[in-house]
This record gives structure tokens, sequence and C-alpha cells, in this order.
């Protein structure tokens, strides 16, 4: 399947979801307190309207929308392209951060202004562009530059309060996403340099498999690997996550982490599509698999509620790679090739509902609880009915209990793993499955326990938030057509 | 010649650094170490821009274009770090991430 490079109908709301937030940004910088926050809220519902027009016009025209900046052709010109994966990500995106900022709307706006208020508000701005810039980019330049967006939004928020422990846990971070970047940069270099183009549909008609190539896509990949926090390189991720404010952390394992993810399946798929069929894959299925035992087993072993919800991240990332082995083979493999792409992608979206939601709720319960030790959460489930309820809607998708988006994820994996011969990721699945039902059932056995003197009840309004985003991730496993097509519109096959 | 040599000292100073960064426990001697890895990557952009060149131009502007941007976003991830660490160092007096 060519695809010619040239704009498209539709092609300039693709600028409006980088400009907006751009602009945002500086207008909320120079507002500042309270401001800064209503200029967040409107480019936070602006953009959700663009993603949705995007989705839109994405399913219409039943191809990927293209739009050459400038006018220039690449390769001098650089390229913004949406296919159906990128639509369906933004639209997640946009959702999460909504969620978030009506959240944190208690948190972050104290009568007089704190410089924290101020920083958070200008990074969520910063960081729904960031993650359009990454699912938009089509050039592999322009991908670094906002992987480092993101990395320059993503440690500020982990140190907000600027606390020596998560300070450390910020620094940690930063090194290990400079290493990332630096080695993404050095596969940039060498794509630049072998086939004298960086974007991503010229250099797949180009590359036919030379050395150059497949050491640049080890290198970048290998970076991403590090900023993913794929389990062995996962070490930075429970502190930074578990650490951060509650809203933080929420955008953090919901969003950030799924953005580099993206860029490995845009190298694996997009760029190289023969690269997933070779043993490589297998080796990032087998580290996902790692990943999927070694964080279920750590999470059960937590014991504060946010450390256990950071080390679930870990675990259902590797969920996320073990799509890479299994989405092989030509496009329209129904039971195969195509139902491990739509579930792998199915497990990042609801994945990122369910996770903001459960870290929201976990924000509400320490806000309550004064502390966030699992075992003493008794009376947390009368005090915080509705967060209650909207973390076990959450942790039933992690789990893949039907009716959720998790369920669908999962369960198009496993189809795809048995009908393929590859048995063996199907019982990491399994497994996997089983110790998030421990780690889930733990935290709301302790939760709905009575507790001995009764806690205050609070206030609804920020518990319905935590409600909306796992019933998002929950009605993904209810409306399964569309979604699914939508994901396999622009898709490339070897 | 002189494209082969840079090349060369680009893919020394990439070694330099990687080893700098896994090897050094101090988080200032792993900013050192990314900043000698990021010249050996940006001196590797030089060179694909020399060998890249068209037969009338001296260079090809592409990669001397990445490089800047490349220059400014690894200057901009040095002072995060850098400004992390002294505020890491001002709370705590020491500056180390092991937690002995």
């Amino acid at each position: 399947m060519t695809e010619l490079l040239s704009n498209t109908p539709g092609g300039t709301l693709l600028v409006f979801a980088l400009v907006v937030p751009a602009a945002g940004l500086m207008l909320a910088f120079l507002a500042g307190g309270r401001a800064a926050m209503r200029v967040a809220f409107a480019v936070v519902a602006v953009q959700l309207g663009l993603s949705i027009a995007i989705a839109r016009a994405v399913w219409d025209s039943g191809a990927a929308l293209i739009y050459l900046a400038g006018g220039w052709r690449p390769p001098l010109g650089i390229a913004l392209r949406a296919d159906g994966i990128s639509a369906a990500m933004m639209v997640m995106t946009a959702i999460v951060l909504a969620a978030v900022a009506l959240y944190a709307r208690t948190n972050f706006s104290a009568a007089t202004e704190r410089r924290a208020d101020l920083t958070f508000w200008c990074l969520l701005i910063a960081l729904s562009g960031a993650m359009n810039a990454v699912f938009l980019g089509n050039d592999l330049f322009n991908l670094y530059v906002a992987l480092e967006l993101l990395t320059f939004v993503a440690v500020p928020l982990v140190c907000l309060d600027g606390k020596p422990a998560t300070l450390q846990a910020a620094l940690r971070y930063l090194l290990f996403a400079l290493i990332g970047s630096v080695l993404y940069l050095l596969g940039v270099a060498l794509f630049y340099g072998a086939y004298a183009a960086l974007d991503i549909t010229l250099l797949r008609g180009r590359i036919h498999g030379e050395p150059a190539a497949y050491l640049a896509v080890a290198l970048m990949t290998a970076g991403l690997l590090a900023k993913t926090a794929l389990f062995p390189l996962h070490l930075w991720l429970p502190p930074a996550h578990a650490d951060a404010p509650p809203a933080a952390s929420a955008v953090l394992s919901a969003l950030v982490v799924k953005a580099k993810f993206f860029l490995i399946l845009r190298l694996w798929f997009a760029l190289m599509p023969t690269l997933a069929e070779g043993p490589g894959a297998d080796l990032l299925g087998a580290l996902g698999a790692g990943a999927i035992l070694f964080g279920s087993a750590l999470a059960l072993r937590q014991a504060r509620l946010k450390l256990l919800i950071a080390y679930s991240t870990l675990a259902q990332l590797g969920y996320l790679f073990l799509m890479i082995p299994l989405a092989t083979g030509p496009v329209n493999w129904l039971f195969w090739s195509a139902g491990a792409w739509t579930g792998g992608m199915f497990q990042a979206i609801a994945h990122g509902f369910a996770k903001a939601a459960m870290f929201l709720a976990a924000g509400l319960m320490a806000e309550v609880a004064g502390h966030d030790r699992i075992a003493g959460l008794a009376g947390i489930g009368r005090a915080l009915p509705v967060a209650t309820l909207g973390f076990a809607l959450g942790g039933l998708s992690l789990l893949g209990v039907p009716p959720s988006g998790g369920f669908l994820a999962k369960w198009l994996l496993l189809t795809a793993s048995i009908a393929e011969g590859q048995w063996w990721w199907a019982v990491v699945m399994l497994i996997g499955g089983a110790m998030a039902g421990g780690y889930i059932f733990r935290v709301l056995a302790n939760t709905l326990a009575d507790s001995p003197a009764p806690l205050p009840v609070a206030p609804r309004g920020r518990q319905y938030v935590v409600l909306a985003l796992a019933l998002c991730s929950l009605a993904l496993g209810l409306l399964p057509a569309g979604p699914s097509a939508l994901l396999q519109i622009g898709r490339v096959g070897p | 010649m002189s494209a082969d040599l840079y090349g060369l000292c680009g893919a020394a100073l990439v070694g330099i650094g990687l080893y700098g960064l896994i090897v050094q426990p101090h988080p200032l001697r792993k900013i050192l170490a990314f900043n000698i890895l990021g010249g050996g990557v940006f001196l590797l952009f030089g060179v694909f821009a020399r060998r890249g060149a068209a037969l009338s131009l001296p260079g090809d502007p592409v990669p001397q274009a990445l490089l800047i941007t490349g220059l400014v976003v690894s200057f901009a991830a040095t002072a995060l770090a850098v400004a992390l660490l002294l505020r890491l160092a001002a709370e705590t007096g020491r500056a180390r991430l092991d937690d002995e």
C-alpha cells in the first residue's frame, strides 16, 4: 500500500491540535494565577473538540489525514499525519486531560497564587500539545523534539511539591529520559546519513534491510524502552509515578508512557514493517512478559496504594509489548494480525482511562485517610462510595473482566496468540490477570472493611470524575465495532 | 578524509559518554557524560552534512539545522538537570541519588 504525501481534506485540523496548546501555554504563562487555570480549561475543551473532529475526519475519509507544513514536501518539508491509532489516542488523551483538569481544580487553585499552581496548569497545557505532537509527527526528528517536550513536561510534574524524595525521583527520571533521547537522536542521525530523509513514509520506501537501518532502529528502540520503563529498565518509574501529586501521577501513568510506546509502534510497524516478523519482536514480547510477571508480583507486595498502582502500570505496559510479536503478517488477517493490533491499542486506551481513574481515586482516599497505606484504608468505602466504585471498575478493566475495555483487549491478544500458535504469551497473560485480581482485591477488601471510627463523608464532586473515567474504560468494551475499524485505518503492512 | 576523522571522533565521544553515564554514580558526572555523548552525536550530524553535500555546496544544510535544534534541546535538558540537582543539594545537603 503506497500513500501519497500531499495535503488531504481536514489536514488543517492537525495544525490546530498543535497550535492551540502552544498559544494557550504562552497566554497562561503571561496571565498567571487563576487566569492560567481558565486558559487550561479552555485549551483542554478545544482539544477535546478538535480530537473528536479529527477522529471523525479520519473515519469519514477512511484514510490518514496529512498536512504538509508550509506546503513543503518531504524530504525537505515536514508532514503531519493522523491515522486511526493517532486519532484514537488523541481522543483518549483529550478525555483524560479534561477529567484531570476538573479533578485538579480543587488542588491547584489556592486563593493566594502559589508557584505550583501556575506550573501545574502550564504543564497540563504543554502536555496536551506534546502528546499531540507525538501522535501526529511523521518526521523522525520532529518526533525527537516532541519526545523531549514530553520529558520537560513530565519531569517537573513529578516534583511539583519540591520535597527531597520527589526531587530525587525527578532527577532519576530525567537521567533515564536523557539517555533514551540521546540514543533516539543517534538513530535519527544514522537514518539521515544513510537515506537523506527523515519522513517515515519516504524512509519506508527507501529502506531495504541495510545494516544501518537495523542499527538505527535498535538504538532508537533501546532509548524508547528506557523512556517507556519496560522491564528491566523500569527502576525510575515507581518512585516517580507514586510520589507525584495524584493529578500528575494520573497523566504520567495514563498518558506519558503511552506516547513512548506509540513511537515504538511507529518504528516497528510504519517505518520497517518487516521488523516485527524477526527475532527482535520476540525479544520485546519476552521483555513484556517479564514486565507482566515482575510488575504484578511487586504490586502484590506493596504496602502503599500509589506504589501498588505504579507497579501495576509496569505490568500493564507489558501487555502492550505482547502485541508486537502478535500483530505481524498481512494487515487484514482478522483473528491474527488485525485482532492483536486492535487488542494492543485497546489495551493502551482502556489502561489510560482505568489508570487515571485509579490514581485520582487513590488521591481522594489519601486526602480522607491522611495516608495511603493499604492496610489502614478501612472505612474508605463508606466515606468515598463513588470513588471506591470508580477504583473497582478501573481495576476490573485491568483484570480483563467482561464487558470492560480491558477484557476486549486481553481477549483479542489471547485469541491472536492461540491462533498464531504462540501460546506461551497466552499463559503469561492469564497468570498476569490472576495476579492483577490479587492486588485489586487486596485494595478493595481493605477499603470496604468497616472501620472502628467512621471517617467523615467526603463531597462527591470529584468522585464523579473518577467514576466517569472508569466508565469510559468500561464503555470501550461495549462499543467495539466502530473503534476497532477506526484503529485499522492507515495501518501499514509488510 | 577529514570527514572520516570527525566520524571516528564522534564515535569515540559517544562511547566515552555512554560509559560515563552507566558507570559514574554521581549525578553531576552523569550530566557531564550526557553532554559528551550528545557532543558525539552532534559531530556525527556534522559528518553527515559534509558527506551529503551536493557538488557545488560545501555541506548539506539539513543536518546543520537539525544539529542546532538538538543543541538547544540538550542545553535545556542540561539546565533542567542542573537546576534539579542544585535544588536537591539545597534541600538535603547532599547531591546524590542513592539512598544511603
